[in-house]
Order: C-alpha cells, then sequence, then structure tokens
C-alpha cells in the first residue's frame, strides 16, 4: 500500500494542480514533493530489511496485474526522484511560470510516472507508466519551452514514441510466449524470453533496447537530447537529465538483461562499442560548445555511455558501479542545472562568452558552481568518484572483448571531461566581471536547494556506503 | 609515548578542520585571524607528526594499517579508508607540516595586503590535508585521493588571483596535463586489481613476495609504466612536464611548498612506496632513470635563458626531481628520498628567498632589471646563498650529499648516464649562479622608485628563510658517506618502511668519492669565477639570438604541444560537431523524418476517393497474392 503512495500523492496532487491558481500550485506542489520524499525515504529505509511489494489484480483479461516491487534498486530510484523533484520545486519558490497550476501539474504527473515505472513488476504497467512519464513532458516542453521548442519537441516526440512502440511491440510478443494465459508479470516474461531460440532473441533484443537507447541516450540515438534540453524550461530539464535517462539505463537493467540473455551475450559488445564511442564523440563535442546547456548535455551523453558500456560488461562491481553512478549523477547533474537556470536568471544569457566574474559578483553561488562541477569529473571525496572508480573497474574486469582498449578509450573521457569543464568554469567563474541584470547572489530558497545537492555531493563521495549497501543485493542479482 | 600513532588521524584533521573554518566563514573572518587559524592547524599537525616519528624511530614499532572506516565494498571488492604510519610516510609527515609550517608562517605577511587572504589559507590547508592523505593512505585509492585533492589545491591556487585569464590558463593546463597523468594511475590500479585483488599496500606487497597467481614480468613492467605515467603528470615529467613553469603564475609561497617541496615530489613517493613492484620491473626502472636523466638534462639547459626568477627556479625544479628519478631508475629508493628531503629544504628556502626579493622590489619578477640587491636585503641575499650552494652541491652542504650520493649510485649502474647527469649538475651550478649574480650582485638595473622602495622583508619572512637555511646547510648530516665521518642514518631509519638502502660505501668509493669532492670544489671555484664576469654586472641584456633563443624559448616545446595535440582536437572537435553531428546523424534522423512525410503526401494522392480505382487496386492485389502463392506453394 505504501508503494501505492509513492505514485498516488504526485499523481491526486497532479491532477488536482490543475484547478489551482496562483502560487498555491507551487505550494501544493512543494508540500507533494516532500511528502512523496518522504515515502520514497521510508521506502528506501525498509529495504534494508527486506522490501517491499504490492499486488492488486487489474486487467486480468489481458493477463497483467498491478504489481509493484521496490527492490534496491528501485527504491534508489524513488528516492532520487524523491530528492529531485523536490529541489526543484524548492528552488523555483522564487520564480514565477506562466499558467503554474498546469505547469506544476504536468510535474508532478511526471514524477507520478516515473515513480510508477521505477517499481513496476509487470510489463503492461511498466509501458503505461513509461508513457505517463513522458507524456507531461512533451506538454511541458512545447507551452513552456524556449523559441524553437515546438520543432524540437516534435523531434523528441516521434523519436522517444518510435522507441516506445517497438518496446511495446517486443513485449506484447513477450507476453504471448509466456506459460499458459499471457501473462505480463517480471517472472513470467524473464523466463518466457530466456527460453525463447536465440534467433529470436537476437532481433527482439533490439525490438525492446532501441527505445531505452533513446532514452538514455546512447550514440547515435541522442541527437534529440541537446536540443530537448537546451529548449526545455529548467525543472524539466532536469527531470529529463537527473531522472529520465536513468529510466532508460533501469529499464535495461530490469526489463533487458534478464529478459534476453542470449541476445544479450550476442550484442554486447556492439554495445559496448557504440557507448564508449559515444564518450568520446559526446565529449569532444563538448569542448567546442557555447551555450552551458548544450555543454551540460553533451558531457551527460558521455557520463551515460560509460553506465552503458558497463551495463554490457557484465561484472558485479561494475554493476554496483551502475546503481551508485546512476544516483550520483542524478544528483551533480541537478545542481548543475539549478546553477545553470541561475546564470541565465541573472545575466540573461547561457553564452560563456558573454559571461564571467562570477568569484566576484555572486561568490556563493560561484563556490557551488566549482563543487558540482568537481563532482562532475568524479573528483575524489565528491560523490562522483566512487561511481566512476567502480564503473571502471567494471569495464576493465568486463566479459566484453577487447576490455582493456575499451577502458583506455572511455578513460580519455576523464581527461576530456576536465577539459570542456575547467574551460566551463573558467569562462564563467572567472575573469572579469560581467556586469548582472539582477546583482544577487543566492536567494534564500535557491541556497537550500543548491545546499542539499552538495551536502549529498559530499556526504556520498566520503561515505558511500549507505548507497553501497541499499544495492549491492540486487548488483549482484542482475549480473547472475 | 606510544600513542602518537593511534592519533594519526589528527595529523590530516586539523588541517581539514582550518580549512572548514577559514573556508566557511571567509567572508566574516579578519585577515590576521584567518592567518593564525592557517598555521595553528599545521603547527599542531606538526607536533603530532613529531610525536609520530619518533615513536617510529623506535626499534620496536609495528606497522600497522590503520582503517578508519570503509569507503568502497562491494562483494569481495574492499577499499578501507585507511591510513598506514611507517618510516617512510612519518617522514613526509615531518616534510608537509614542517615546512608547511614555515611557508603558512611566511604567507601570514607576503599575502598581507591580499583582499582574498582567508581564502588563500583556506587552500593552502585544504592542500596540506590532501598531501598529508596522499602520504598516509595503506591504499593506492586512498592516495590517490590526495593525489587528486592536491592537484585540485595546486590548480585553485595556480588561479588564485583569477581575474588574469593568463592565470587560470595556467591552472587549468596543470589540473588538465596531471588528469593525463591520472589516467595511468588509474589504469595501473586496474590492472593491479585485475591481477591481484586488491590496493592495499600490505597484501598486494605480499602477493608480489610470494607469488602463487602466475604474474607475468610484462605485467609487473605494465602496472609499474602505468603508474609511474602518473608520477610523470604530478612530478613534471618529460613529457608532461610544461604545466609546472606555468604554475609559477600563482603566489610565490605556493610555488614554495607545493610546486617545489611537498606536492611534486608525489611521484618519488609513489615509487619508492611500490619499491616492492619496481623491483619486479627492470623495464619500467630503466624507463623511470631515462626519463629522468633526460628531464633533468633538459629542464637544466632551459634554466640557462630563463629571465623570470620563478621560471629558473621552476625549470631548476623540474630538473632536481628528474635527478631523484633518475636515483629511483637505478634502484637507489632511499637516496630518491634524501634528495627530496634536502631539496625540500634548498628550493622551499630559494623560492621563499625569491619571494622576498619580488616583494621588495613591488612585484618585479624579471631578473634583468634586478642587481646589487645584496646590500638592501641583506638576510635575503645570505640566505639566498646558502641556498645556491646548496643545490649547487658545495661540499657538505645538503644538496652536496644527496647529489654525490645520486651520482655514486647512476656511477655504478651506467656510466654514460653518469657523465650526463654530471653535467646536468654543472648546469645546474651555472643557472643557479647566474641567478644569483643577476639579482644580488653588479649594479642595480631596475627603476628609480623601486630602488626607493628597496627594504628587507619583515621577520614572519625572514625568520622562516633563516630557519631554511640552517637546514639546507646541515640537512646532508643523516647521511654522510663515511669517508667524512658520517653515518647512514636515514637509509636505517627507512629501512622500517622495507625500503631497500642503497650501499654506497666499500673501499674503491672512497676514492671516488675524493674525486668528485675534488671536482666539485673546482669546479664550483671556476663557475662562481666565470658567471661573476658575466653577470655581477651593471647593464644587461635579457634578448637572446641563435641557440639561446631556442633554449630562452624552452626548446618551444609547448609550441610543439599546440600543434600537434591541442589544435587537432579542437579541429577534430569541430569537426565532429558541425559536420557528423548536425549534418551526418542529425541529418539522416531529420532525412528520415522528412522522407517518411514525403512518403505520407504520396500516399494521400492515392486516397482518391474513386470506387473504381480502388476496386482496380483490389483486383490487382489478388493476382499479385495468387500469382506469389502459386510459386511459393510449389
Amino acid at each position: 500500500m505504501v508503494l501505492l503512495l509513492l505514485i498516488l500523492i504526485p499523481l491526486i496532487t497532479g491532477i488536482v494542480s490543475f484547478a489551482v491558481k496562483g502560487d498555491g500550485a507551487k505550494a501544493l506542489a512543494l508540500i507533494s514533493s516532500i511528502l512523496t520524499l518522504g515515502v520514497s525515504a521510508y521506502v528506501s529505509g525498509a529495504n534494508y530489511t527486506a522490501p517491499i511489494t504490492y499486488n492488486h489484480d487489474w486487467i486480468p483479461i489481458l493477463g497483467t496485474q498491478l504489481s509493484f516491487v521496490a527492490d534496491g534498486m528501485s527504491s534508489m530510484l524513488c528516492l532520487l526522484t524523491g530528492i529531485v523533484v523536490m529541489v526543484v520545486m524548492i528552488s523555483n519558490v522564487n520564480k514565477d511560470v506562466e499558467s503554474p497550476g498546469a505547469f506544476y501539474g504536468f510535474l508532478l504527473l511526471s514524477q507520478a510516472g516515473l515513480m510508477g515505472v521505477f517499481l513496476a513488476y509487470d510489463a503492461l504497467v511498466f509501458y503505461v507508466f513509461w508513457e505517463l512519464a513522458l507524456i507531461p513532458v512533451y506538454f511541458l516542453c512545447s507551452r513552456w519551452g524556449g523559441e524553437k521548442r515546438i520543432q524540437v519537441t516534435f523531434k523528441f516526440f516521434i523519436y522517444t514514441f518510435v522507441g516506445s512502440l517497438m518496446m511495446l511491440a517486443g513485449l506484447i510478443y513477450l507476453s504471448m510466449q509466456t506459460q499458459g494465459l499471457s501473462s505480463y508479470s517480471w517472472p513470467d516474461i524473464v523466463r518466457a524470453g530466456a527460453s525463447l531460440p536465440e534467433a529470436t532473441q537476437h532481433w527482439l533484443f533490439w525490438l525492446i533496447f532501441i527505445a531505452f537507447a533513446i532514452k538514455m541516450p546512447i550514440f547515435p540515438f541522442h541527437t534529440w537530447q541537446p536540443d530537448t534540453y537546451e529548449q526545455s524550461p529548467t525543472p524539466v530539464t532536469i527531470i529529463l537529465s537527473a531522472l529520465m535517462v536513468k529510466m532508460g539505463l533501469y529499464a535495461v537493467l530490469r526489463w533487458l538483461l534478464p529478459v534476453v540473455p542470449a541476445g544479450v551475450a550476442y550484442w554486447s559488445d556492439t554495445v559496448v562499442v557504440l557507448s564508449v564511442i559515444g564518450i568520446v564523440y559526446a565529449s569532444c563535442i563538448a569542448i567546442v560548445q557555447t551555450d552551458m546547456k548544450r555543454l551540460v548535455a553533451y558531457s551527460s551523453i558521455a557520463h551515460m555511455g560509460l553506465m552503458c558500456a558497463v551495463a554490457f560488461s557484465h561484472s558485479n562491481i561494475g554493476m554496483h558501479g551502475i546503481m551508485i553512478q546512476m544516483f550520483n549523477h542524478g544528483i551533480t547533474i541537478t545542481g548543475m542545472w539549478l546553477i545553470i537556470s541561475m546564470v541565465e536568471n541573472r545575466w540573461g544569457t547561457r553564452d560563456m562568452t558573454k559571461l564571467g566574474g562570477m568569484a566576484t559578483s555572486a561568490p556563493k553561488m560561484a563556490i557551488a558552481f566549482v563543487i558540482i562541477s568537481l563532482a562532475s569529473v568524479a573528483l575524489p571525496l565528491t560523490n562522483g568518484f566512487i561511481g566512476e572508480f567502480m564503473l571502471f573497474n567494471g569495464l576493465f574486469s568486463g566479459t566484453e572483448s577487447n576490455h582493456i582498449v575499451m577502458t583506455v578509450i572511455a578513460g580519455l573521457g576523464i581527461i576530456l571531461g576536465a577539459v570542456y569543464t575547467l574551460n566551463m568554469i573558467q569562462k564563467t567563474v572567472y575573469g572579469a566581471t560581467v556586469k548582472m541584470a539582477i546583482t544577487k547572489d543566492l536567494s534564500v530558497n535557491e541556497f537550500i536547494g543548491v545546499a542539499i545537492i552538495i551536502i549529498l555531493i559530499i556526504f556520498l563521495g566520503v561515505y558511500p556506503k549507505p548507497l553501497l549497501d541499499l544495492t549491492s543485493e540486487i548488483a549482484s542479482m542482475i549480473v547472475k | 609515548m606510544g600513542n602518537f600513532s593511534q592519533l594519526v588521524y589528527l595529523v590530516p584533521l586539523f588541517p581539514l578542520m582550518g580549512f572548514l573554518i577559514n573556508g566557511l566563514f571567509w567572508k566574516r573572518m579578519p585577515k590576521s585571524m584567518g592567518g593564525v587559524i592557517g598555521c595553528v592547524a599545521i603547527l599542531l599537525s606538526f607536533i603530532v607528526s613529531l610525536g609520530i616519528f619518533f615513536e617510529v624511530k623506535n626499534p620496536a614499532f609495528q606497522v600497522e594499517p590503520k582503517v578508519l572506516f570503509d569507503f568502497i565494498k562491494s562483494g569481495d571488492f574492499y577499499i578501507p579508508f585507511a591510513f598506514q604510519v611507517d618510516a617512510l610516510s612519518s617522514l613526509f609527515l615531518l616534510i608537509i607540516t614542517g615546512i608547511g609550517f614555515l611557508i603558512h608562517v611566511y604567507s601570514t605577511s607576503y599575502m598581507h595586503d591580499d583582499e582574498g587572504m582567508v581564502k588563500y589559507f583556506a587552500y593552502l590547508n585544504l592542500f596540506v590535508f590532501f598531501m598529508l592523505l596522499l602520504v598516509l593512505g595503506a591504499n593506492y585509492v586512498v592516495m590517490f585521493i590526495g593525489w587528486e585533492g592536491v592537484g585540485l589545491c595546486s590548480y585553485l591556487l595556480i588561479g588564485f588571483w583569477f581575474k588574469n585569464r593568463d592565470y587560470t590558463n595556467a591552472g587549468k593546463k596543470a589540473f588538465i596535463m596531471n588528469r593525463i597523468g591520472d589516467l595511468g594511475f588509474l589504469v595501473g590500479m586496474l590492472l593491479i586489481v585485475f591481477n591481484f585483488h586488491t590496493l592495499s599496500y600490505h597484501e598486494f606487497f605480499d602477493k608480489l613476495h610470494n607469488s602463487q597467481t602466475i604474474v607475468t614480468t610484462s605485467t609487473y613492467n605494465w602496472i609499474a609504466i602505468c603508474l609511474f605515467i602518473g608520477a610523470m603528470g604530478k612530478s613534471a615529467q618529460v613529457p608532461l612536464y610544461t604545466w609546472l613553469p606555468d604554475a609559477m603564475a600563482g603566489p610565490t609561497p605556493v610555488s614554495a611548498l607545493i610546486h617545489a617541496a611537498t606536492m611534486v615530489t608525489a611521484g618519488i613517493y609513489m615509487i619508492v612506496r611500490s619499491n616492492a613492484l619496481y623491483d619486479l620491473a627492470p623495464m619500467a626502472l630503466d624507463l623511470v632513470a631515462t626519463i629522468g636523466l633526460i628531464t633533468a638534462l633538459l629542464a637544466a639547459t632551459i634554466a640557462l635563458y630563463q629571465n623570470d626568477i620563478k621560471k629558473v627556479l621552476a625549470y631548476s625544479t623540474v630538473s632536481q626531481l628528474g635527478f631523484m628519478f633518475l636515483a629511483l631508475g637505478v634502484g637507489a629508493y632511499t637516496t630518491g628520498v634524501f634528495h627530496v628531503m634536502t631539496h625540500a629544504f634548498f628550493k622551499a628556502l630559494l623560492f621563499l628567498g625569491a619571494g622576498s626579493v619580488i616583494h621588495a622590489m613591488g612585484g618585479e619578477q624579471d631578473i634583468t632589471r634586478m642587481g646589487g640587491l645584496r646590500k638592501k636585503l641583506p638576510i635575503t641575499y645570505f640566505t639566498f646563498l646558502i641556498g645556491v650552494l646548496a643545490i649547487s652541491g658545495f661540499p657538505f652542504t645538503s644538496g652536496f650529499v644527496s647529489k654525490d650520493e645520486i651520482l655514486m649510485a647512476v656511477y655504478e649502474h651506467n656510466k654514460l648516464y653518469f657523465y650526463l647527469a654530471a653535467f646536468a649538475a654543472v648546469l645546474t651550478a651555472i643557472y643557479m649562479f647566474r641567478l644569483f649574480m643577476l639579482v644580488f650582485m653588479g649594479g642595480f638595473r631596475g627603476t628609480e622608485d623601486q630602488e626607493h622602495h628597496l627594504h628587507e622583508s619583515p621577520a614572519a619572512i625572514t625568520i622562516p628563510l633563516i630557519i631554511l637555511a640552517i637546514l639546507s646547510l646541515v640537512g646532508g648530516f643523516v647521511q654522510l658517506p663515511n669517508l667524512f665521518h658520517g653515518h647512514d642514518y636515514l637509509n636505517e631509519f627507512l629501512a622500517g618502511a622495507k625500503i631497500p638502502a642503497y650501499i654506497h660505501e666499500d673501499a674503491s668509493t672512497a676514492m671516488k668519492e675524493m674525486t668528485i669532492f675534488g671536482a666539485t670544489v673546482a669546479g664550483l671555484l671556476i663557475i662562481f669565477i666565470a658567471t661573476r664576469k658575466a653577470f655581477a654586472v651593471k647593464q644587461f641584456d635579457g634578448n637572446y639570438t641563435g641557440f639561446k633563443k631556442v633554449l630562452a624559448n624552452k626548446w618551444y616545446v609547448d609550441e610543439l604541444y599546440d600543434t600537434i595535440i591541442v589544435r587537432p582536437i579542437e579541429s577534430l572537435s569541430n569537426l565532429l560537431d558541425k559536420f557528423a553531428e548536425k549534418k551526418g546523424i542529425d541529418g539522416i534522423v531529420n532525412g528520415v523524418g522528412k522522407t517518411v512525410k514525403w512518403g505520407g503526401d504520396r500516399l494521400r494522392l492515392l486516397q482518391s476517393g474513386q470506387v473504381g480505382f480502388y476496386i482496380f487496386i483490389m483486383v490487382l492485389g489478388i493476382v499479385v497474392l495468387f500469382t506469389l502463392s502459386f510459386f511459393w506453394i510449389k
């Protein structure tokens, strides 16, 4: 029942929000996000003893059940969703948006969808929530986005929708292969998939994987992403990059690796190579970006590339590293977008060639920005290091061919990452002071939002044990 | 007694607290208060370090890793956050906190007029914290934490005056070049985990000694070379050395502490720490020696024609680090550590002396505009002279003893390397005396205004200079050759950390020792007279032509890197962005979209609404199906 709360709180407050006007919507969203975070913290805490599950009949004739399980990975991602959405709401307190009721309503609906995706233990339920998470984002982008929003949202929509439909086809096919009556429940799907002939698994792999590859995104399915990040309003960019990309990776771990093992074994090398190319490719492109949002978008492609490569290298430590890194990447990139939105808010531009001197004009913001950037380049004692170190260990000891070469090429991302991140710091934080439109360092709510992020960055960087313990069991289960 | 090593966590804790206090309250903290907090934090660390040192010196001392908490634990992969106190780490603790303290005191005066003084002390304390983690760690991961942490502080302090783009460029360059090395370090660690399933020193070295696992020499070599790549970055060796001279953009005390005495010796520490590994990796050791020698020579030639006082010292540091690696490369680990120690004394002294000069000259760093400063800055002059004598290897100074030991070790290993190293030592004396003559002797070549303001620095600056000068003079006595009735105290001490001593004395060495001694005295005399004639002058032209210009321009290595690495990467990135991304992949995606749209438009035309047309198509379809099934069924 408590799992249902995780979905129902944002779902109901989201629907109610459409009817609320003005600041009421903001307050409602904030309260709702705090409540959800509380519940997700409880769910994660419970996980140290026994995972919580929930089952209820839904559409028996289709063989689908409302079935949710919060194991280590699910509850960690729910916790991440709770934290990120709350931070978004907090830092948005002093900002005005057009028709706030609808804006916050869509945000909350999307959160409900995300929670459902992470908890679903039934393929059809998973698919429904997958779409529920995405559809509000289309509306948010197309209505509250930047100048080129219509065109960009259209591309985003087509891209992800094509992927989703292929996945749906794949899942329906799988449910038809289950024993006896068709069933969508996770154990049945896994059993059905694993017993399919190899040749079938080979094409079924792509049918399902494309949707996830687009979502993460993996080279060369990524071109929707920089445009979408650039054009979306910041809260949406955060939802997309901190949470929805994790949805793609999570889906790989839960709905792909165990489901078509032979297909995975057959295509692993290909995916690893694509991911590793993506790391270097995206890092290089990030170097020449002048728009901060685009730079971070490409850096995110590089980071996700590493995680995806490791997902297909089948090592215990690597899988554990992915768990940690999913959480940490979500935290860090949220901080990144918060700062970028503050920059845009104060200087009226994200063009780094027109910025400078933040260290003089807004020192608190500058310090926060530097710390978050350091986490992004995985400096030790920040959260980024733990995950990255484990990921590289995983890639190195993994099963893919040429594992040493792959690791070293992926390692170039460490160097290139330092190049573009320090460039960004140098151009925005240092140098001569550029005048701000609003001369103001962090406001109280911005300070709280950023402080939560920074505390998590350092705490998890120094003492990652709670997170490691939460996810160790599920990580080794997936590898087996 | 007997409890200090249990309190080892205090050593890094004090600087961390200093950092937190100054870092969190930098806005409200008065400047002098910030300085006091910074200094006291390091002093407390130094006191604990002293206690630890004497405890370790006791032969009954047991080396035992001390686990603070679990850092990374995943299945059987376990990295504790653990410290290891032994002879090697306790010696480095003393160097770091001792010299660190002197430099902190010096900074209270040097940085007093800077508005960012509290921030400066916060960074400096953070640096000491990370440096202590680096040497205290009981496994490579903790070393790596310190390793990248000091890199961060170096980056922050090089670009301390962040409004100047050149300075922040220098900081960025240092960080990125170090990251290249760090990738080597990382891959080295991955190789160790892969082959030995551990990263803690204890277990790793045990497994090396009683090797049941089948690991080939080539694997040892690869691990050792990868780690050494990390050392190349941090300790500024060819080819990753060009960041260090640029790092002089930071405040001078920072150059003394980070870019001379402590951080840049981390690479030496790492190799000495891994000596059990390097003994099994002969090829890697040869590489270390060769790279060290090349660096020592290359940097010394560049230092001959630099006109910036700090640049001369920077290249000198690069060159001396090369000497240290040369020593390690011939297996003389303790000698390398010994030179780290003496170098820390005299190079910190020289940098701080240079700071005192720059301070007196109102920020001027160009030695062609100095001259004759001995009268106005007597203490600086005298201590600087001691530093110059020490680095040039004047008999019985600390530099003489340690460099002599290096040369003796190299002589036994490889004669050619010995002559080349001796040549680099001669160059060292030449560029140092050139610097000394240009700054302190001859006539003043600066502006009248500068001359008017010349003054000796205050006590907070001169006292550290005097202490370091004394250390530079007598620091060699811990390892004085038997010939001069000395004793190898340092070797004995380091044996406690299982570092094999290089035994440098038998009957035949006395002869060589005397030869080196005589040659040094004669050589230094000649160099003194020659440089005095050439550089103790009233007028000096700092422009060079021909080959000298090549040296003055640092062999154009920066330009070379720019052409073959930096610009190609930029071009490639632009190409990927403009062409592969926008035209290529996105082009295809949009192309697919357009094709679908176009196809849709065409297909729409089929929906003409004429029933006859539909029936025609239907009949056609049936015919096609029949035909197909007819052939297929057969």
